[in-house]
């Protein structure tokens, strides 16, 4: 069967601005100085007839790069990687909103895209213009507005406002309101971006069940999502992206694990250079996070059947009252497992209420025959109970845990849940 | 899972690519989007006078006050003549319907893009909607304005100052209309695509709109010009609009010669070109707005 979309070799290239100049001689400086008013004017001139060319000092920059994959009818494709990735413009170019630089998509049906809510809405005017209004942005027909106009009010809950400028709607209403009607267009094909970061949980919840409805009347739905928690509901594939370059194209558990420990998660260890911290940590600065195994050695696999160490090192500028190092341990899903702190016994919490400027190393063991086997993220955060938080990193580390020896290895099933503890089992005859 | 439950017809295949050059006009795709121009076009004219006073008297104030204003200095002061010994003030206002029109025409289609730079970045839909809308909704503040010069008119002809008659030139007043709105739309189409890349535009549109009214017989008569200056000042389609206005409206000695002609060709040619370059320069606006 012929795919719904086909990309071969997508690219898309952006100039971005000024970067800084290299260290020149001066009768390089003095010819440059000369020749670039009139390099200037080419540009301009050349550019507004529609040319893509530089102006001194400008670069390109490939946002997409050598994109292939094909989707098929009624198939759900989830799409993650960090900002600035590549995912958005990819999808601009699949709605054809901007125009790739290199390669084709071809594409079978009707493309709905919703890159944001609420794409035109006038706060000037009332919740019900609005729906007709967006409605035609979206591409509705005005019949098919008017035969959906209740549902959609009905969806957004907004019913006895409909008649009031969106003006004075609060932000969750303006964007009830918005969704409701993007969730009400029937492309064969919908593209959509982030939006159900929009409202509170229980509206979330209600947008992704109008997705997995929309999925299972045999739609293709591309959908890029931070929430990796919506992307393995609602996909069951997906794609990866890093730089431009699509990397990963797997299952979606298996793509949503990848993306959670490739990314800033150090492997190991992380060591937190001087610009990467945020200028309003101080006086805290952290220095390194490592996890170490007996012997004493930085590790980025650690074994089930045995205890290993997590260290903070971290320097004070100044003295610090009430501070507490915390680390998160959580599945690179995203489920956590615990949080602890360092001062969570009493008598650290005592002796460190305050802590004198200077160099720290806070750090735990744990216990042997504890985590399944798998990855697991490391979250670190400082801050002073209900004072204020100095610093947050949720993935600080990424590390694997390894089965070998542990209970019931002699079954090469994988087994669910977080624990592996060595139970001590009693059997009885009787 | 019921998958495809829903039947599809057998889909077009849309092949995207890098296009290079100057591209089809594609006017099919506008009318695909007709509906889009109504509703742009509506809400144009719900939101504009939204929270002012004085709400759509505006329509009538604006061109009301220029005639004022035109009458005291051109009229009075400047002893500027108008044709067949009319009226200044009905005289300059027959001008100005036309010609606010075209500058409200111009200067909102112009931004059009810029101001609708959400919906660029956002959305695919053909952008020649934008401009075209914001032309369009400047038709219903001139249909209100006719309505005063009906007024006007009344007014003259009740205290005898002057004798103006319905007459069957009333027709030519569409197509001269439709000029005004195709030279509006043709410069703004140029305009528009060129703000997109250099905001510059916007400090050129409101001394580009003063030029134009110098070299256009708002204030004054077409009459007034020199005879070997008069093929060149027919470049001017709206010296051709505003001509048509006044002789089909007061009868005055400007009706259509070849002047018109010129005029027209003129405004053709210039929609059409800022058609085909608002085309070529499409693809860039959401890369560059």
């Amino acid at each position: 069967m012929k795919p719904v979309i086909l990309a071969e070799n997508l690219g898309k290239r952006y100039r971005i601005g000024l970067t800084p100049q290299k260290y020149r001689t001066l009768s390089e400086s003095i010819s440059q100085a000369v020749s670039r008013p009139f390099r200037r004017a080419g540009a301009i001139i050349r550019r507004s007839v529609g040319q893509d060319v530089l102006q001194p000092g400008e670069e390109y920059i490939w946002a997409l790069k050598d994109i292939n994959f094909e989707v098929q009818q009624g198939q759900v494709l989830g799409i993650i990687g960090r900002n600035g990735a590549g995912k958005s413009t990819l999808l601009k170019v699949l709605s054809r909103i901007t125009e790739p630089t290199t390669g084709t998509v071809a594409i079978r049906g009707r493309v709905g895209s919703l890159l944001e809510v609420g794409t035109g809405f006038h706060p000037e005017l009332t919740g019900r213009e609005n729906i007709f209004l967006n409605g035609a942005i979206l591409g509705m027909r005005n019949a098919e507005i008017v035969r959906k106009f209740d549902e959609i009010v009905a969806f957004s809950e907004v019913e006895q406002f409909i008649d009031t400028p969106v003006k004075r709607y609060s932000s969750g209403m303006y964007l009830r309101l918005a969704f409701a009607v993007a969730a009400h267009l029937e492309p064969e094909i919908l593209v959509v971006d982030e939006v159900l970061a929009v409202g509170d949980v229980e509206f979330q919840k209600k947008c992704l069940g109008k997705m997995g409805d929309v999925a299972r009347d045999g739609r293709t739905v591309l959908f890029v999502s931070h929430n990796m928690s919506a992307v393995l509901r609602l996909t069951q594939e997906s794609i990866v992206m890093e730089k431009g370059r699509l990397v990963l194209r797997a299952p979606s558990s298996e793509a949503v694990d990848y993306y959670l420990s490739a990314g800033n998660a150090k492997v190991g260890e992380r060591i937190w250079e001087a610009g990467e911290v945020p200028a309003d940590a101080a006086p805290f600065r952290p220095i390194a996070m490592r996890l170490l195994d007996k012997a004493g050695k930085i590790v980025d696999t650690v074994r089930s059947t045995e205890a290993f160490k997590i260290e903070m090192e971290y320097a004070l500028a100044g003295p610090l009252t009430g501070l507490r190092i915390g680390i998160y341990l959580s599945t690179a899903r995203g489920e956590f497992v615990l949080t602890s702190f360092d001062t969570d016994d009493q008598k650290h919490f005592e002796k460190y209420g305050s802590r004198p400027a200077g160099h720290y190393i806070s750090g735990c063991v744990l216990p042997p025959d504890f985590l399944n086997g798998g990855r697991y993220t490391l979250g670190v955060n400082a801050s002073s109970y209900r004072v204020r938080r100095y610093f947050m990193d949720e993935q600080a580390l990424t590390f694997n845990v390894d089965t070998s020896g542990a209970p019931g290895m002699q079954w090469a099933e994988p087994r669910p849940g977080v624990l592996r503890p060595r139970l001590e089992w009693k059997i009885e005859s009787k | 899972m019921a998958k495809a439950a829903i039947a599809f017809p057998e889909p077009k295949t849309v092949v995207i690519r890098s296009s290079n050059g100057w591209t089809a006009l594609n006017l099919r795709e506008l009318w695909v989007y007709r509906e889009l121009v109504y509703f742009m076009t509506w809400r144009d004219l719900k939101v504009r006078y939204k929270q002012t006073a004085l709400g759509v008297s505006w329509a009538v104030i604006q061109p009301f006050l220029n005639m004022v204003v035109f009458s005291i200095f051109f009229g009075g002061l400047a002893h500027i003549q108008a044709d067949n010994g009319i009226p200044y003030p009905i005289f300059s206002f027959v001008a100005l319907l036309p010609w606010t029109l075209f500058t409200n025409a111009l200067n909102n289609a112009s931004r059009s893009l810029v101001s609708h730079q959400n919906m660029i970045t956002k959305i695919y839909f053909p952008k020649l909607v934008l401009p075209l809308a914001s032309v369009l909704s400047g038709l219903v503040d001139f249909l209100i304005a006719f309505v005063v010069l009906i007024g006007i008119a009344l007014y003259y002809n009740l205290t005898r100052q002057a004798h103006i008659t319905i007459t069957t030139a009333l027709w030519t007043l569409i197509p001269f209309l439709l000029m005004a709105l195709m030279t509006a739309l043709g410069i703004a189409l140029w305009l528009s695509a060129l703000y997109v890349q250099y905001r510059d535009v916007g400090y050129i549109l409101p001394f580009l709109s003063s030029i134009l009214q110098f070299i256009s017989p708002v204030v004054y008569s077409t009459t007034m010009i020199p005879a070997k200056w008069q093929m060149i000042y027919a470049l001017n389609p709206m010296a051709g609009v505003i001509n048509g206005f006044r002789w089909a409206i007061l009868g005055t000695p400007t009706g259509p010669d070849t002047r018109l002609i010129i005029s027209a060709v003129v405004a053709l040619v210039i929609l059409v070109s800022g058609m085909i370059y608002f085309r070529r320069m499409e693809r860039t606006f959401a890369d560059t707005i």
